[in-house]
């Protein structure tokens, strides 16, 4: 349907208003011919002969003269095949490396399909990422979806970047590549992800889609479609395993948030649309596993958490979404503690199934329960200490203190280097928990007390 | 009447509008456009109608057709139902993905359970006879577990004309012809947003027995009964509804996976046909209905899924089963409401959420009750709805509302989830209106001071709140010993008692006598410990004493059949302090 219109009724934010169309349909793609370049947008909305357009570059400039509007009667599609990996795409799927355009692809709508839930395979295999804490704690499986939950100037994107680095699927299960989407991020962000591909020897494994902080907003809101688009080819047809990294997914939120408005709809929480759970679950759920192919998407959403707030509306409906995650914390960040990991509000859901005998050792689950008990003891300990005193305590919460500190210093922190196999996490878990009195350990069955435990 | 078309004018995510319909009916399911999307009108206004379309409505156009189906969105009930999985408007998934694969496309069409599959009835009734709503004329065996009871539907009657014999037929078969003209054929339609009558509504007699000792003991929930399970993201919401879904001692479990993730119905699907039921030694998944509509699947049929969880649940009961159904999250349902609602232009109240939310959580809450059915069996559906309150805070529309229309509260806390308290439900703030209606059946069925032991155990936990405050202040060495009693006592209650671990083998699911059994042990060290404090017996003694350590760890090491293990701790415990004490008085 290439039907071409002269004119527009009005231009407001990122939405222009067509009138007198017919036979469009919506969400469909359309693109929006200037003097000099072609913008690009979709139907957001149709009313009689009206279509309301939703702009993926930026408005300004744009006159409601001026302009022809051509409806592509599809919704956005991009191309795919084996070629894209090693290649640098714009925020809605273009080129932007010199490498021309890909051919002999398959053309998929970037929207997706929901996954039906009888065609998911559970995930159940670890990765090792050789950060103890992940490892631990909040395991990290094939196919599942971990956001980092960060705040600004911590160090998310290290974490990322060492887990790119380090977890490596092992030999002979598939092929490994990654999947790069960039929101409203930093041209420094952009550059050191790129460094550290490259430090990692994965660049021409990487597929990257830029939308950065100076580029057009509302193209934000496609750009993880893309990337998702891209993951689900290499993963179910090219069947290799892959891990997406999506950041910030703040900067996207607050896109929708601008079009939301611009639409005047009515705002759920703090301005951001009622249906901001509907639509990040359109990203995230298609992170997984399906039958009849070998690969896997994994994502490693990064939202940087506005204030600090875990209960703000991004993590919060992330975190209702998500099979998990791992929050960082400001102020073990300021004790040089890397990476900051707060532990007690972190979760693992998948790990249940992919740790313990078999998998990771046998005494995992219960040392991992052990270690959050204990550690939420030590910030009842400290509280206490900060009334009466760190020399008023009692013995055993003196004890508890110590174990704090060797938790944090000893097993938390690590440098970006340090690639620790998961037995030696468990090994240095136990060293900690070792500090305790062995009455203390009431999570862990007395047989692994008596293998383990070094008092 | 055939052929009443509207045409679509207005697209807006799942709402469409159209004109020339004013010979359609509120309520009325309709196809939409060239993929026959299906949709629902939900409002009339003279020519223009209001559609909530329950696919993905990209590539729809102004001019589209909306195309009558002179029926309200209903569910088919018959066999074929139980181990099945549907989406919110009940199309088998399992036919989608024959239809489209991994993913799910729009314009699948109306589905639903397989009409052409036979199943083997057995009559129970004779010609000439005379049948009423709700009579039982037949019985298919729906799966080794479940006996699926062939009901006249609750609008119709006469004196059967003609009848089938015993044998194997289809759903679209004929069964039985009535002298009015009416058939009964093995199923029967039924609009899901009007609730299946019965004959009357029952008070409360039994519990649910779920095997999670911190329900059972301190916040029974009641057959028939509603309960809300409100709690922030990774509390265990859902952990909570699967372990109620897999252990509780209803016949049939209709588990709604309302707006929440797919991988937690794929984990039923790959768990529950491995999961044996404790009481007929058969798969789980053989009571087991799932209804999925995922938080990524389209918005309208979230909000059509609870209907269509509770209709079946309702018709099931109907045959005389005692049916729960969890619903998870019914937050994500409001939140449909409120998204529709928002693209309506309808006027907000709270939060975004429309003025009508708290009368449809009334009634849906209302559609639970212990009663008895039109063909005067005792049956009952029990709901229990889990709330995700934004930002994990209970002051929110949803949690407060709910907390109107349900009996049992069971609040999960985060900081007990921080810690891996499981399952996290706060003691002090969740409550059970059922205690006092159940009193009597405790009695009876599990002993008659199982109530003064739950109350005992209640006094000693919050009396360590209490003295926690103090702790907070100046540390707990500094107590008296009797005090510093109460904060081990309560030790030994949330560990040996409240936290369960659904991944034990053992301890995943408690029956109701090895609960109050454990309750006797704890009960009997608390009076002896008391015993000795009062005779100068130091805490750390008590504390470290190889009895408490034993306490802690009985849950794993005593088995659900525990013979006199019981019995012999409580006799060894009692050993232990008599000689203690005389131990300490003598000096
Ligand atoms: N009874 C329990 N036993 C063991 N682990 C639990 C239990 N309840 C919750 N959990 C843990 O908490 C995690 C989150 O629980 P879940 O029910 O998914 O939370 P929610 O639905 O409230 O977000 C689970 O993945 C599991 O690790
Ligand atoms: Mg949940």
């Amino acid at each position: 349907m290439y039907k071409e219109y002269l004119s527009l009724k009005k231009i407001e934010g990122p939405l222009i208003v067509v009138e007198g169309v017919k036979g469009v349909s919506y969400n469909e793609m359309v693109e929006i011919k200037l003097k000099d370049k072609i913008k690009h947008g979709k139907v957001v909305q149709l009313n009689g002969d009206i279509a309301v357009i939703q702009v993926f570059e930026n408005t300004s400039g744009m006159s409601v003269r001026d302009i022809s509007v051509k409806f592509t009667g599809k919704p956005l599609e991009i191309k795919l095949s084996r070629e894209i990996l090693g290649r640098i795409f714009n925020g809605i799927g273009e080129p932007i490396d010199g490498g021309g355009p890909i051919f002999n692809g398959i053309k998929l709508d970037v929207n997706g399909s929901p996954i039906n839930p009888v065609a998911r395979r559970y995930p159940r295999n670890y990765i090792q990422t050789g950060i103890s804490a992940i490892d631990t704690l909040t395991t990290l499986i094939r196919g599942q979806k971990l956001p980092i939950f960060s705040g600004n100037g911590l160090p998310h994107n290290q974490i990322a970047a060492q887990i790119v680095k380090q977890a490596r699927v092992a030999e002979g299960e598939g092929e490994f590549a990654v999947v790069f989407a960039a929101m409203g991020i930093k041209h420094d962000d952009a550059h050191y992800f790129i460094k550290a591909f490259q430090d990692a020897g994965v660049l021409d494994r990487v597929v990257m889609f830029m939308n950065l902080a100076d580029d057009p907003v509302v193209e934000r809101i496609v750009t993880p479609r893309c990337a998702l688009t891209a993951a689900e080819y290499l993963a179910f047809y090219e069947n290799m395993h892959i891990l997406v990294i999506m950041t910030d997914i703040t900067s996207y939120c607050e896109a929708l948030r601008e079009i939301s408005a611009a639409r005047e709809e009515v705002p759920g929480r703090k301005g951001y649309p009622g249906y901001l759970y509907s639509d990040l679950a359109s990203l995230y759920e298609r992170a997984g596993m399906v039958e009849g192919s070998k690969g896997s998407i994994t994502q490693i959403p990064i939202l940087t958490m506005p204030n600090d707030d875990i209960t703000h509306p991004i993590p919060d409906l992330t975190g209702y979404i998500t099979e998990g995650q791992i929050v960082l914390s400001r102020e073990i960040y300021q004790r040089n503690i890397y990476p900051p990991i707060n532990i007690l509000p972190s979760l693992s859901r998948l790990m249940k199934d992919g740790i313990g005998e078999g998998y990771t050792r046998a005494d995992h689950p219960d040392v991992a329960n052990q270690i959050f008990s204990s550690y939420s003891k030590v910030q009842e300990v400290k509280a206490l200490s900060q009334v009466i005193g760190e020399d008023e305590l009692s013995e055993i919460d003196k004890k508890y203190l110590e174990f704090g500190n060797a938790f944090e210093y000893r097993f938390l922190k690590q440098s970006f280097d340090e690639d620790r196999d998961v037995k030696e996490s468990l090994d240095i878990a136990w060293e900690i928990l070792s500090i305790l009195p062995k009455n203390e350990l009431d999570r862990i069955n007395p047989k692994f007390i008596d293998e383990y435990y070094r008092g | 009447m055939e052929g009443s078309k509207g045409k679509v004018i207005y697209v807006n995510g799942p709402v469409v509008k159209a004109i020339n319909m004013k010979d359609f009916k509120m309520r009325e399911m309709v196809t939409v456009g060239e993929k026959k999307l299906i949709g629902e009108v939900i409002s009339i206004d003279e020519d223009l109608g209001t559609i909530q379309v329950y696919e993905d409505t990209t590539g729809l156009k102004v001019g589209d057709d909306v195309i009558s189906t002179q029926k309200p969105l209903s569910v088919t009930l018959g066999p074929g139902i139980v181990g099945n999985i549907f989406d919110g408007i009940q199309r088998p998934l399992n036919i989608i993905f024959d239809k489209s694969g991994n993913f799910i496309k729009e314009g699948i069409g109306l589905e639903t359970i397989d009409k052409t599959k036979k199943w083997y009835v057995k009559f129970t009734v004779k010609e000439g006879e005379y049948l009423k709503g709700g009579d039982i004329f037949g019985i298919v065996e729906e799966t080794p577990l479940i006996k699926h009871y062939l009901m006249v539907p609750p609008n119709v009657e006469g004196k059967i004309l003609e009848i089938k014999e015993d044998g194997e037929y289809s759903l679209d078969t004929i069964l039985i012809k009535l002298d009015n003209g009416q058939e009964l054929k093995m199923y029967q339609e039924w609009p899901v947003r009007i609730p299946r009558p019965v004959k009357e509504r029952l008070p409360i007699q039994k519990p649910l027995i779920t095997g999670q000792r911190v329900i059972d003991t301190f916040f029974p929930i009641a057959k028939g009964g509603t309960a809300a399970i409100p709690g922030g993201f990774g509390t265990g919401k859902t952990m909570t509804q699967h372990q109620l879904a897999k252990w509780s001692d209803a016949d049939i479990i209709v588990y709604i996976g309302c707006g929440e993730r797919g991988n937690e119905m794929t984990e039923v699907l790959e768990d529950f046909p491995k999961l044996i039921d404790p009481s007929s030694n058969l798969p789980l998944m053989n009571r087991t209905i799932l209804i999925a509509n995922t938080s990524n699947m389209p918005v309208a049929a979230r909000e059509a899924s609870i209907y269509t969880g509770i209709t079946i649940a309702e018709y099931f009961r109907d045959m005389g089963y005692n049916v729960a159904v969890m619903a998870d999250s019914t937050s994500r349902w409001a939140e449909a409401l409120r998204e529709i609602s928002g693209r309506l232009e309808e006027m907000p109240a709270e939060e975004g959420y429309p003025a009508y939310l708290p009368s449809r959580l009334a009634e849906f809450y209302e559609r639970a009750g212990y009663v008895r059915t039109l063909n005067d069996k005792e049956a009952s559906v029990t709901i229990i709805g889990a709330v995700s309150p934004a930002g994990g805070d209970f002051s929110e529309p949803v949690t407060q509302n709910t907390k109107r229309f349900v009996s049992a509260f069971l609040g999960l806390d985060r900081k007990l989830a921080y810690s891996r308290h499981y399952p996290a439900i706060n003691w002090l703030s969740s409550y059970s209106g059922y205690i006092t209606q159940l009193e009597e059946w405790y009695r009876q069925n599990v002993a008659e001071d199982m109530l003064n032991l739950r109350a005992e155990m209640m006094k000693v936990l919050q009396e360590e709140s209490k003295l926690q405050e103090t702790v907070k202040l100046v540390g707990e060495d500094v107590l008296p010993d009797e005090q510093r009693l109460i904060l081990e006592i309560a030790k030994l209650i949330k560990v040996g008692y409240l936290q369960q671990n659904a991944y034990h083998k053992e301890d995943t699911f408690v029956p109701l006598n090895k609960q109050y059994m454990m309750l006797k042990v704890i009960y009997s060290f608390y009076k002896f410990a008391k015993e000795a404090v009062k005779v100068g017996v130091p805490i750390s003694v008590i504390k470290n004493s190889n009895h408490f350590y034993k306490i802690i760890k009985m849950k794993y090491e005593i088995p659900n059949n525990f013979g006199d293990s019981f019995d012999k701790f409580i006799n060894d415990i009692s050993e232990y302090f008599t000689n203690l004490i005389k131990e300490y008085e003598g000096d």
